[in-house]
């Protein structure tokens, strides 16, 4: 009896232990579900969710403070990839956010800029180039097209272009849908439903 | 005899090969203006050496290759440059891309010689791809490959360099009407890339609907005595796609996602080898080639075609009706794409140009418009010649499971149609594949946009949280400078500051002088000038604030 008890109590000891080192030496630093999230979320930094930036936001939906539905710039793939990862239902992109848009990046007007920094500051990935009073131009490839710069600008030369399509990004496009799904007014459809 | 070997799958198709073989190849009509798209090849584009206005002569560098996969370009025939602009390219997406742009004068003046290689078998393995890469020659299978690349094994040794010549595509009979007439071109070419190679054996496959090119070559190797193979396989539909071929030939399997070389072989195709002849021993880049005009044209047959010729000027030579012209093909039925202008020019890889007219329906693999529900028959899967599952991988390219489709390894899918032949409901599967893929290559190069955005935002944040910092450290020292040494200093020189505004001052409040016991007449002289003063001082006030100054007016006149 005595010794069961005291063969118990030294296992306990020593799994306690076991698990007590295991806490620390495999500590998980942050947050890991954040950057999963933030995996996902297209670093557009536009703020359009109401958080300061894509982490922010991210940081939000881990703490179960914002929903999976404010991105603009992801639209439905991001909530249908947030869904996924976080076991919840998508729905469809909360209009107040903004809607989604083919993606675009800035232009600055070079006769028009006077030089005054604003839209420089208002960058959230340094994609301007310029100085005070000197020309400023917009760094194409690092633009992520968030807008953010087009308010500030006091003469208004910013606009907002679409991505130039080249051979490289051309993408082929999805066969379209066959004739027998094609909606048909004058005959319904004999297809049964769940084959696709 | 060669044991020969046999991969999965399928398809026997009706050849159409006999039209456009009745008739030797002959040199196509000079056009007025060649269009030589800077990326012809799979790589980065070449950079132009020529401005527009320069004099060209034919084969005279005209872009050099920046990059190690890239291939330089030369002009196909003497002339001018007219242009260098986008124009439309050969590619599916009827896109424009940089071109140059030729206007040619009829004299096909040579550039002169700059090189003789008298026995190539002197030259080391480096300096022999230095030519070909020199040259431009890319793959002229279909790929355009840059050719030199392919021809460096980077140090693993080669055990076998295979020679496709199975164009196992229906209508494509450019590589057979080389064959039979460039023989021994190609024999000599082929044994200049084995020398880079350094390969031990050499094979040439050739489909067994060729027997003329196959008795061609045969007789030549004979006559060489050269250690080549020359192999009849069985016409298989997609024999000569380079890793079925290398099935067919070695039995062995090229791994999922991987190249020839790491299995000790490499493939290149027929018109490369007489390419790589052509400019090792005519010191010739590749300016030109050999291409098959099929379909619905009255002379269907093959030309030596200027690299750069507009399609239009080939069909309209071959006897193409343009009113009935319907849609032109580039490359073969099964494996082609559309075109959406007869201005897009023929491009170093372009094998074949298959007219469809309202005459003449190509046959292709499958419709849009006659498509109905999968079966779930299984044919294709069976004809698949690289063990995939084309159904299941259709339904997620349907769902737009992007994930799940390429579990199912949808990038080893050669695209090479025997799943769209064979379906019974005409689903364009290959069309989903090529969909599906887009759609990822598009995903992955998003999220590296994504990863770098996020870098310099990170960057960013850092950035600004370090100059918010450095600006508090520097005010800190400022203030505790102003606290500390030199207060007195500074107090001091304010203190004289204020002197010297304080005397200033004071010069200013100075009354006018003599004013004193002064004459009416004077003092009225003074009142007057005062008076006007005052007036003075209130039209002034008045343009400054209208309402205010009215308002005062009227209360100064009761």
């Amino acid at each position: 009896m005595l010794s069961a008890l005291i063969a118990l109590g030294v296992l306990g000891v020593l799994f306690g232990l076991l698990l007590g080192y295991a806490a620390i030496r495999y500590k998980v630093e942050g947050d890991p579900l954040v950057e999963k999230i933030d995996a996902i979320l297209p670093q557009t930094q536009c703020g359009q969710c109401g958080y300061p930036g894509c982490r922010p936001y991210a940081e939000a939906i881990a703490r179960d403070e914002a929903d999976i539905n404010r991105c603009p710039p992801g639209g439905e793939t991001v909530i249908i990839a947030l869904a996924d990862l976080l076991g919840r239902d998508p729905k469809p992109l909360d209009e107040e956010c903004g809607e989604e848009k083919p993606k675009m990046v800035a232009y600055i007007q070079e006769e028009i800029c006077i030089g005054c920094t604003l839209c420089i500051q208002a960058c959230p990935v340094d994609a301007i180039l310029g100085a005070a009073k000197q020309m400023h131009t917009i760094i194409e490839s690092e633009c992520t097209g968030c807008e953010l710069c087009v308010d500030p600008c006091p003469v208004d030369c910013i606009d907002m272009v679409p991505v130039r399509q080249s051979l490289d990004t051309w993408k082929w496009p999805a066969p379209p849908p066959p004739p027998y799904e094609q909606p048909d007014d004058s005959a319904p459809n004999p297809q049964p439903a769940g084959a696709h | 005899m060669h044991r020969l070997f046999q991969f999965k799958g399928g398809v026997v198709l009706k050849e159409h090969k006999k039209d456009s073989t009745a008739t030797p190849v002959q040199p196509a009509k000079l056009p007025p203006t060649l269009i030589l798209p800077l990326k012809q090849h799979i790589g980065t584009p070449a950079e132009p050496v020529v401005a527009v206005g320069d004099k060209v002569l034919k084969g005279q560098l005209i872009a050099r290759a920046g990059d190690t996969i890239c291939a330089p370009l030369h002009a196909p025939s003497s002339g001018t440059v007219l242009a260098i602009a986008d124009h439309p390219v050969p590619h599916a997406s009827g896109m424009s891309a940089p071109c140059i742009i030729i206007k040619t004068d009829g004299e096909e003046r040579w550039r002169p010689r700059e090189r003789n290689v008298f026995n190539f078998a002197e030259l080391s393995a480096q300096e022999l791809r230095g030519i070909i890469r020199d040259a431009g020659i890319v793959g002229l299978g279909g790929a355009g490959f840059p050719a030199a690349v392919k021809l460096d094994p980077g140090g693993r040794p080669v055990d076998t360099l295979i020679l496709n010549g199975a164009e196992c595509e229906p209508y494509i009979t450019c590589d057979e009407m080389l064959l039979r007439e460039h023989a021994l071109e190609v024999l000599a070419g082929l044994l200049m890339m084995r020398h880079a190679l350094n390969a031990k054996h050499c094979i040439i496959g050739i489909e067994n609907n060729k027997p003329e090119a196959f008795r061609a070559l045969d007789e030549e190797i004979r006559n060489s005595g050269a250690d080549v193979e020359v192999v009849e396989v069985p016409t298989i539909y997609p024999t000569g796609s380079e890793k079925q071929l290398i099935q067919v030939l070695t039995g062995k399997e090229v791994p999922a996602g991987g190249l020839p070389i790491d299995i000790g072989i490499v493939c290149h195709n027929v018109g490369t080898a007489y390419a790589v002849y052509r400019a090792v021993e005519f010191d010739q880049p590749l300016i030109s080639r050999y291409v098959t005009i099929a379909g619905s044209v009255a002379h269907a047959r093959n030309l030596e075609v200027l690299i750069g010729t507009p399609l239009g000027n080939l069909i309209e030579e071959c006897g193409g009706n343009r009113r009935s012209l319907r849609r032109i093909i580039v490359g073969g039925p099964m494996m082609g794409t559309a075109m959406h202008s007869d201005a897009v020019p023929v491009v170093k890889a372009t094998n074949c140009v298959l007219v469809e007219s309202t005459m003449h329906d190509v046959p292709l693999p499958s419709r849009d418009e006659y498509t109905m529900p999968c079966i779930r028959c299984g044919n294709c899967a069976d004809a698949c010649p690289v063990n995939l599952l084309p159904q299941q991988m259709y339904w997620y390219a349907r769902a737009r499971d992007f994930d799940k489709i390429q579990d199912y390894n949808l990038f080893d899918c050669i695209e090479c149609g025997c799943c769209d032949y064979v379906c019974p409901s005409q689903i364009p599967l290959v069309g989903y594949y090529r969909y599906a893929k887009s759609e990822i290559w598009n995903q992955e190069a998003e999220k590296r946009l994504a990863d770098l955005a996020r870098e310099r935002h990170q960057f960013r944040e850092f950035r600004l949280e370090r100059e918010k910092k450095e600006r508090a450290e520097r005010h800190k020292k400022k203030r505790s400078a102003v606290a500390k040494g030199g207060s007195d200093d500074k107090k001091a020189a304010i203190q004289a500051a204020m002197e010297r505004v304080r005397a200033k001052k004071s010069e200013q409040d100075n009354v006018p002088k003599n004013t004193d016991d002064l004459t009416p007449a004077q003092q009225k002289q003074v009142n007057d000038a005062d008076q006007r003063r005052r007036e003075q001082s209130r039209e002034e006030k008045i343009r400054e604030s209208p309402s205010e100054s009215k308002a005062k007016i009227t209360q100064d006149r009761p």
